[in-house]
């Protein structure tokens, strides 16, 4: 897999660390190898909405990669409840399904981005550098 | 069955195998299936309730599915069983996912769920209201079959939420 800039912490420099979310072993494998060429690393995995909460309370992950449709709980939902409980969760929302209505209920509840599978991994290097300029801006702010 | 129901399947199978397996694909055959569906190999069903409602089912043999498995994963992953199932579900996901992408956008309302594998050698025969059509896809990795059973049904869309 092609190799990217490494996109690191602002604050402390280290690998950003991401929940991958996905019902699929398969999906959750391919989006791992994506990130890690991102210089990321996997803080975890989850199957399905439920574990995903589970998951994100346990780690603090810098990002969320949700899939959509998922057993038990889908993935809006999670993100909903992950947000409510962690304002400044980073959820990106990865799914083959990207009509308008899931977009703007993904948005509308929390997730931070959208994008849609199959996925293109330097598409998702330019919405992982986006999602996390905010950790840029914090930390320039902070050394103001 | 309604052709623009069909089309987006096409399309974005074309689009989805092509970039996913970087090969070209072509499509080797289309025809309508009066008879009871018959597993080629490692299949996964999709269904669809809504507006629009039956299912789609993906099916390539285990040869194909192992080399899908090793393209998409890499070579490490190749050879179990479940990442060939595994491999063979995401991509019914996803060519089915950007399908009713389209679809929604066209203004048909419904809801996609997960894929399970279909494991029965048989499936359903075709009725007067839901007509299955069968779509053979040629790559450079084997072909890959799938066959769309759906039927337009406006007043489900309640019932689907």
């Amino acid at each position: 897999m092609e190799q990217f800039a490494p996109v690191k912490r602002s604050g402390d420099g280290q690998p950003v660390r991401y929940l991958i979310v996905d019902d699929s072993v398969f999906a959750r494998k391919n989006l791992a190898s994506m990130v890690q060429s991102f210089g990321g690393e996997v803080a975890g995995e989850a199957g399905d909405g439920v574990s995903a909460i589970a998951e994100y309370d346990r780690l603090t992950p810098d990002i969320v990669l949700m899939d959509i449709t998922m057993p038990q709980m889908e993935g809006i939902e999670a993100a909903e409840k992950i947000v409510r409980a962690h304002p400044g969760a980073r959820i990106v929302m990865v799914s083959s399904v990207g009509y308008q209505e899931n977009i703007v209920a993904a948005l509308q509840r929390g997730a931070r981005h959208f994008v849609q599978k199959p996925v293109k991994p330097e598409v998702l290097y330019e919405i992982i550098k986006y999602v996390m300029r905010d950790d840029q801006e914090t930390a320039q702010s902070a050394g103001a | 069955m309604r052709m623009e129901l069909i089309q987006p399947f096409l399309n974005s199978a074309d689009a989805v195998l092509a970039q996913g397996l970087g090969t070209p694909v072509s499509i080797e055959n289309l025809s309508m299936d009066e008879e009871a569906y018959r597993r080629k190999g490692v299949a996964a069903e999709v269904c669809l309730t809504g507006d629009i409602e039956g299912r789609i089912i993906f099916d390539a043999n285990e040869k194909t599915g192992a080399c899908f498995a090793s393209h998409l994963a890499g070579p490490e992953l190749t050879g179990t069983e479940e990442l060939i199932r595994e491999a063979v579900c995401e991509l019914a996901n996803q060519i089915i996912g950007n399908a009713v992408t389209v679809l929604n956008d066209q203004g048909f309302h419904f809801r996609v769920h997960p894929p399970t594998l279909h494991t029965s050698e048989h499936g359903d025969k075709s009725s007067e209201d839901t007509e299955a059509v069968v779509l053979c896809f040629s790559t450079a990795r084997g072909e890959v079959y799938m066959n769309v059973a759906l039927r337009y049904h406006p007043r489900g869309a309640a019932a689907a939420g």
